[in-house]
């Protein structure tokens, strides 16, 4: 709803004639209805989580918070935040000391094959992950790494690897080479002039991709149904087959407190890029 | 005479930053291979290699090797399978060799079981002579003087098979060897090949169709308004994809929230079947794929000047025509990659068809997961992840030229 207004406001810089406002009129009302559908799913499942009754449907039955009362007192949801933190936090620590090191190498490097090495980098992102499991599953077994934090650590390690490499790879795409060289000519041995002048420029993209490495673990549920275990069930497996079976209103709770998270997330991101935009904006600047 | 030396040190020089580079990517290199590459390459090898005859039977499969394949098969096979059979009955060593016939001949289990048994319970007597082993097989079940069951026997007595990779189009070898299609009613993966292109698809061009303004609309827009509707695009992209596929779930069940406006409102007077169907399926995945088509669609608009279109207005083209001639062909490279890449995610897809589709709404991916925990025939779930992942492959190197080795622009 909100959205719909906002979009009508702009003026229209392709329209040359005062004449044709209704074409203009028509796109508005459409993308107002394309931006409904993206939103409205994820805006109409909040509201039931208040809801003081147990039927997922509106009028609302009066206002309660006994849904979340429930998820935070239950063993099951807190064992499922306690096994995704546990999963995704070393995962995450994983892919972006990996990622930003493979970023770091390749960058402002003329390798033959950079292109080739790239792709085989980036590829469990274009995977499908249905493939990525299915293999996993049938190595981890013999090398006891199915229901095992480890195996999951290691499979959503790789999974978000990708994500810090390209975002990593972004920033040093917009780095001077010549800050390098001139820490170099100041006496700095490489390693220092990695930890006092690489790093400071990167962080914006290496915690970007850190965020989404985060995210993708955070998520994730095929790999965690193959290859995880009773003792590893995360939040998006219990929200899985909590949808499979029945969706109760504490699944909104949770869905609810899981879109809270991802707005966090997406603020972090917005900021970080429009840094990065600044600085880059700045640098240019003569 | 500095020249070459000259030379010499730069190429000492490039060699050393060649080798940092090396080094810097070897970990994650290396980590990949191990996690990533080692469990997906041994997947594939799972679709052609196929063990078990020439491991549990060896002598059977050694004999049946040499055999053309053509008529009766000949005395050393046939010595040689009542000779094995009933020993590695006794050591219940079968089942994995039952199980891998009976994929190539539904009933050839119990055929190979209980004949293991019989033979097992009743040992040749050394005084009834040198029985024909041929004619005590065909006493024991007569589907023995079939040939179709020894031409069966023979294809998996090698170590390396197209078995599973020809199951998976729907195609198997006769007894003769030559490439058929399977018996119509058997013939499944074929549709499901279909279904998955036609699903696919369908999200494509839907994403297409509602991401394409979207994207113009948030390009030519001024800053914040930009902005504000960008923030909106990304708010879906970064919510877990299990709670947008519970919240279609609320808002499309028989119980849900659209069915109960809609009662509310006495348009219809029982709920409409609005999910476990393909309705649902489109509709959950379109949403779930459409940031990846606003995008690369919206990276490429705003790089469009829109000058051109008012240099088009201004020779007198009325706006359908310079849409039509002018911005939609600069706007084509972020089409082709939008479309590519929303295509590449469908035709992988997985969970939201799982819990929104109904039996006949299944794609790929979900026959993958089946045949690799529910009816165990590993073989057959590796061809169709081969399948997948060569079709993935092949769209993914298209959409590199399109878009460039940078990948999925990300945020």
């Amino acid at each position: 709803m909100r959205a719909g207004r906002e979009a009508k406001s702009p003026p229209s810089p392709a329209q040359p004639h005062g004449a044709g406002r209704w074409p203009r009129r028509i796109l508005v009302a459409y993308v107002a209805l394309v931006l409904l559908f993206l939103i409205a799913p994820i805006l109409a499942i909040v509201p039931l989580s208040f809801n003081g009754g147990s039927f997922l449907t509106y009028p609302l039955d009066g206002l309660s918070l006994r849904w979340y009362a429930e998820v935070l007192t239950t063993e099951k949801w807190l064992r499922a935040l306690t096994n995704s933190v546990i999963i995704a936090v070393p995962a995450t620590a994983l892919a972006t000391i990996l990622g930003t090191l493979a970023a770091v190498g390749l960058s402002h490097s003329r390798l033959r094959g950079k292109a080739v090495i790239t792709g085989l980098l980036i590829s469990p992102m274009i995977v499908p992950v249905i493939i990525t499991a299915v293999g996993m599953y049938f190595f981890f077994a013999p090398l006891g790494l199915v229901n095992s934090y480890s195996g999951l650590i290691l499979a959503h390690a790789a999974l978000g690897a990708p994500f810090v490499f390209i975002t990593v790879s972004a920033t040093l795409s917009t780095f001077d080479n010549s800050l390098i060289r001139a820490a170099a000519s100041l006496g700095a041995p490489p390693l220092t002039a990695f930890f006092r002048v690489t790093m400071p420029l990167i962080a914006p993209g290496l915690i970007s991709g850190g965020l989404f490495a985060f995210a993708t673990s955070f998520d994730e549920v095929i790999v965690v149904l193959f290859i995880g275990g009773p003792g590893q069930r995360t939040l998006p497996r219990e929200i899985f087959d909590g949808i499979r079976e029945h969706v109760t209103p504490a699944i909104t709770a949770v869905a609810t407190l899981l879109i809270l998270f991802a707005t966090a997330l997406m603020a972090t991101m917005e900021a970080l890029r429009r840094r990065n935009e600044r600085l880059a904006g700045q640098r240019k600047e003569p | 005479m500095t020249q070459p030396r000259l030379k010499a040190r730069l190429r000492r020089a490039e060699r050393t930053r060649v080798l940092r580079a090396l080094a810097l990517v070897l970990p994650l290199g290396v980590f990949l291979l191990l996690v990533f590459f080692a469990p997906i390459g041994d997947m594939l090898f799972r679709s052609v290699h196929d063990p078990e005859m020439a491991t549990t039977l060896p002598e059977t499969a050694a004999a049946l090797r040499e055999w053309d394949g053509i008529g009766a098969p000949p005395a050393p096979v046939t010595a040689a399978l009542i000779r094995e059979l009933p020993q590695t009955f006794s050591e219940r060593k079968l089942a994995g060799v039952a199980q891998r016939l009976n994929h190539d001949i539904s009933g050839f289990r119990s055929l190979i079981l209980s004949t293991g048994r019989q033979l097992d319970a009743t040992p040749e007597s050394p005084d009834a002579g040198p029985a024909d082993p041929a004619a005590r097989l065909a006493a024991i079940d007569e589907r023995w003087e079939d040939h179709a069951y020894w031409a069966a026997l023979r294809r998996a007595s090698f170590n390396f098979t197209d078995f599973y990779l020809l199951a998976a189009l729907d195609l198997r070898r006769d007894s003769a060897d030559r490439i058929t299609a399977v018996a119509p009613e058997e013939a499944i993966f074929v549709t499901i090949l279909g279904r998955t292109i036609e699903i696919a698809a369908t999200v494509t061009v839907l994403c297409l169709l509602l991401g394409y303004p979207l994207a113009y609309v948030i390009a030519t827009a001024p800053g914040g308004t930009s902005n504000l509707l960008m923030i909106l695009v990304l708010l879906p992209f970064w919510t877990s994809l299990l709670v947008r596929t519970s919240a279609w779930v609320v808002l499309l069940q028989n119980e849900g929230v659209i069915n109960g406006l809609l009662l509310a409102s006495g348009l219809v007077d029982k709920p409409m079947q609005l999910i476990f169907n393909r309705f649902g399926v489109y509709v959950a995945m379109t949403h779930v794929l459409l940031p990846f088509m606003i995008l690369p669609l919206y990276s490429v608009m705003q790089t469009i000047n829109p000058a051109t279109m008012r240099a088009a207005a201004s020779l007198g083209a009325p706006p359908p025509i310079a849409f039509l001639r002018v911005y939609l062909p600069q706007s084509l490279p972020g089409i082709g990659a939008g479309g590519l890449l929303v295509f590449i995610l469908a035709i992988g897809y997985y969970i939201t068809p799982a819990l929104v589709g109904g039996a006949n709404d299944q794609m790929i991916s979900y026959f993958i997961a089946f045949y690799t925990t529910r009816t165990v025939n590993w073989g057959l779930a590796a061809a169709l992840a081969t399948l997948l992942l060569a079709a993935t492959g092949v769209l993914y190197s298209v959409y590199v030229r399109i878009a460039g080795t940078a990948g999925v622009r990300l945020g």
